[in-house]
């Protein structure tokens, strides 16, 4: 007797292998043309745009649903072997200095269902100063619960090495301010921070919509520095919770809109608002069925210690498949 | 005015980079090799355990798409999307991820099917999709329901 196993409705997976040479409206190297101008930005664009160029050498499959948020997490981790590769910049107004372009690349790897992993390098372009490398952070993200509860937590734990000129401002903690920014990058390179920093992502989606809260606290290596903490909080929604049938670049549901806030709470020695700063930021983030994801979020400061206004937005794409790839080039077996 | 010279910051940007591609590139290495098994040893191990953990509330919940073609077509542009690079372009399985066309999985509720999908499998490497709106996920579930299950003589 033979047992017949169910057979796949037909047409549903015949646009696989179509689907693979849609081309994105933009390839890595195509978004550098409106950088040209000025050396220093194009540096700076060339900083994140070369890494994904690279990136893309390695996969050919990708897949997207990413959050809107700049700085909150929400629990989702990385997919198992996916690579994101992201590139941010933060536009920021200075009071009592040169305004700041800021830039960060990023590459966050699933190492499993559980752990994801991911590094960052940062830079800044001060307007009429320079462009510095500001350093590099390393960041993982741990999900201790096998199943989805009323609140889904995950451990946050990275590692910093900076410098003072850092700008990118990914996250709020203890008693950062404004003035702090205002620095020359000649002076403020030289100081030198080792940090380390927790965070507790607690996250839930409801009826499409995704509310996340970040405690977080973070020591500098150096002994004479307290504990400083910080918060970050988000809300968000795709703008159409049913996927539609056709396969489409504006469809609503490849829309996610929401808000986030962020600030300081001091340190361990003086706990509470302040010398703090905070930022309140409507945050948006288009879908692309192709695999890449585009994010614009304008923050706005809320108290005299924050920057008046930043501009962020950032450009990802996931790459499914990046770790079997990698293992078969490195050696690793099948 | 600009600070340092380009081969000081290469100097420094260099083996910071490569420092990072290594700290990325280690864990993968190790978690490929650690788990040596042969592709056909690895279509093997599945079991559809979790099928039995859901629980009966979930198993109960009725798919609001049943039969609506328009979910039906959704579900299958969802699956490609999400499901297919480890369940297999026609749902036949892969080296990280079970063959949903088998008897086991065909057979669950639909609210089995969707309780997986917004939990996950995550001893078995499967993430959470609750991610997914709940209507996509139960888009994804019609599509799952509409494979044809020949009649066993």
């Amino acid at each position: 007797m033979t047992r017949h196993r169910p057979t796949p409705v037909g047409p549903l997976f015949r646009s696989t292998f179509e689907d693979r040479l849609f081309l994105p409206f933009a390839t890595p190297l195509g978004g550098c043309t409106h950088w040209s101008g000025s050396s220093s930005v194009l540096r700076a664009a060339l900083f994140g745009l070369l890494a994904l160029f690279a990136s893309c050498l390695f996969s050919s499959q990708a897949c997207a649903q990413e959050s809107p948020y700049i700085v909150t997490y929400d629990h989702y981790l990385e997919e198992p072997g996916s690579l994101d590769v992201e590139y941010f910049s933060t536009f920021g107004t200075q009071r009592g200095g040169n305004d700041f372009h800021a830039f960060w690349a990023e590459f966050e790897y699933g190492v499993t269902v559980w752990w994801t992993t991911e590094v960052y390098l940062d830079g800044q372009t001060t307007f009429a100063e320079s462009t510095v490398f500001t350093g590099a952070r390393w960041e993982n993200r741990f999900r201790p619960l096998k199943h989805e509860h009323f609140v889904n937590p995950i451990v946050y734990i990275e590692y910093e090495q900076t410098n003072g000129a850092d700008k990118i401002i990914k996250e709020v903690e203890g008693h950062d301010v404004e003035s702090d920014h205002a620095d020359p990058n000649a002076d403020a390179r030289q100081e030198h921070d080792h940090e380390i920093e927790f965070k507790l992502l607690l996250s839930k989606t409801f009826k499409g919509w995704n509310i996340a809260l970040n405690p977080l606290a973070t020591k500098n290596l150096s002994p004479s520095e307290p504990w400083e903490f910080g918060y970050a909080i988000g809300a968000s929604r795709p703008l159409a919770l049913k996927a539609s049938a056709k396969r489409c670049n504006f469809c609503p549901e490849n829309f996610v809109a929401g808000i986030e806030m962020y600030g300081g709470l001091g340190d361990r020695e003086h706990f509470g608002l302040n010398d703090t700063s905070h930022y309140l930021a409507p945050v948006s983030a288009w879908n692309l069925p192709s695999g890449w994801t585009i994010r614009v979020s304008p923050g706005f400061g809320l108290n005299d210690n924050s920057h008046r206004f930043l501009l962020r937005w950032g450009v990802s794409r996931e790459f499914s498949g990046f770790g079997e790839i990698l293992s078969h080039f490195l050696g690793g077996r099948e | 005015m600009r600070t340092g010279s380009a081969c000081h910051r290469s100097a420094v940007f260099l083996p910071i980079a490569i420092a990072c591609l290594l700290s990325v590139a280690a864990p993968i290495v190790a978690a490929q090799q650690n788990n040596p098994v042969s592709l056909e040893n690895r279509s093997k191990k599945w079991n559809y355990e979790e099928i039995e953990n859901a629980p009966e509330k979930a198993c109960l919940r009725p798919n609001p798409f049943e039969n609506d073609p328009e979910a039906l077509l959704a579900g299958g542009k969802l699956y490609q999307r999400e499901c297919s690079e480890c369940h297999g372009m026609k749902a036949e399985g892969g080296k990280r991820a079970p063959s949903l066309l088998r008897e086991e999985a065909q057979q669950a509720s639909p609210g089995t099917l969707f309780w997986i999908l917004t939990n996950g499998v995550v001893r078995h490497g499967m993430p959470v999709w609750s991610k997914l709106p709940e209507p996509q996920r139960w888009q994804i579930v019609t599509f799952l329901k509409s494979f044809k299950v020949p009649a066993t003589p």
